[in-house]
């Protein structure tokens, strides 16, 4: 699972990565989210097309912190933890954008306001051999009114047309649905513009 | 790079929050930019020393939870440390709060970067 973008920061520490500097005038943080099950190449989708190497960080929290405000459960406070990676493209001078990719299991979708609140979008990656894996992704996204696009990650296996995955998915007709490579930088960067251009034909009506 | 532990050093989190752990800190989004407004002073804490040299330039709360090595929860908490005493400013995201779909011209400037990418 490697990309083929060109890896000049092969040999970069976490250090180093992190101080890819933003412009000084950044001021304006934008995140799309690429939800998807264990495996199936949410970070590897990141990389190819960030322009630093992929940083893993999680959040934690207790039950009580979550709005189950019972001050004599003390003993009875469970930890969340969700771990994502994530990865940033520079828009502009003021303008930057995170990636984050995130696992679509139960607990979290427990974080996703406290996280994901405000995302421009969201990508759901399938992999026709667990689509399984997708259904309650999309189920929560739509609950949570978040825009998103259905990419299949297409790892060269049997083959399945769009039209058989849109059924098996039961994704409505204005839910975009794309074939990508996500090892592939142009591949990947295509399933951000899509994202993008729905959202835009979403925000003109 | 093996996922943070918070559960493998307990003490670590309790002592670098202090104990506290319900963060005033959702002030803080992921992608809220930190700009350091000082120098690091002798006797600080050693994590507000770091978020301190790393937000020279702005830098997102997501990206010193990953160079602390702690969760996103933690780093509000030391963020809202800084944050009450001037040490950071904080540049928030104009979209966060809002349900609504983003303006169109912004989602132009999205769209004209990852076409340049």
């Amino acid at each position: 699972m490697h990309s083929n973008v060109s890896d000049g920061a092969a040999g970069a520490t976490l250090e180093e990565d992190v101080r890819a500097p933003l412009h000084q005038s950044a001021d304006n943080g934008l995140k799309i989210v690429i939800v998807g099950g264990f495996g199936v190449g949410k970070t590897t989708m990141v990389r190819s097309v960030s322009e630093i190497r992929p940083l893993n960080t999680e959040e934690t929290m207790t039950q009580a912190g979550v709005g189950v405000d019972d001050p004599a459960g003390v003993e009875a406070k469970s930890t969340t933890t969700v771990a994502f990676d994530f990865g940033r493209i520079t828009i502009n001078d003021r303008n930057v954008l995170y990636l984050f990719g995130a696992p679509g299991q139960e607990r979290f979708w427990f974080l996703w306001d406290r996280l994901f609140a405000g995302t421009l979008g969201a990508v759901v990656l399938v992999d026709t051999r667990r689509l399984h894996d997708s259904w309650y992704a999309i189920d929560r996204l739509e609950a949570h009114g978040m825009p998103f696009i259905v990419a299949h990650n297409d790892f060269g296996g049997e083959q399945h047309t769009l039209e058989q995955i849109r059924d098996a998915l039961d994704l409505s007709p204005h839910v975009p649905l794309v074939s990508c490579d996500a090892r592939d930088r142009e591949s990947s960067k295509q399933v951000l513009i899509s994202l993008v251009r729905h959202l835009y034909a979403l925000a003109a009506q | 790079m093996s996922p943070l532990g918070p559960d493998d050093d307990p003490d670590r989190l309790y002592t670098v929050t202090g104990g506290r752990s319900r963060a005033a800190g959702s002030r803080f989004d992921l992608v809220t930019l930190i700009v350091a407004e000082c120098e690091p002073a002798p006797g600080m804490q050693s994590e507000h020393v770091r978020i301190l040299e790393l937000a020279r330039r702005p830098t997102a709360v997501v990206e010193l939870s990953a160079a602390l090595r702690l969760p996103v929860s933690v780093v509000r908490i030391l963020l809202t440390d800084l944050l009450d005493t001037g040490r950071i400013t904080a540049r928030h995201p104009r979209t966060a709060a809002r349900a609504e779909l983003p303006e169109p011209d912004l989602l132009k400037e999205v769209l004209d970067a990852l076409q340049r990418l």
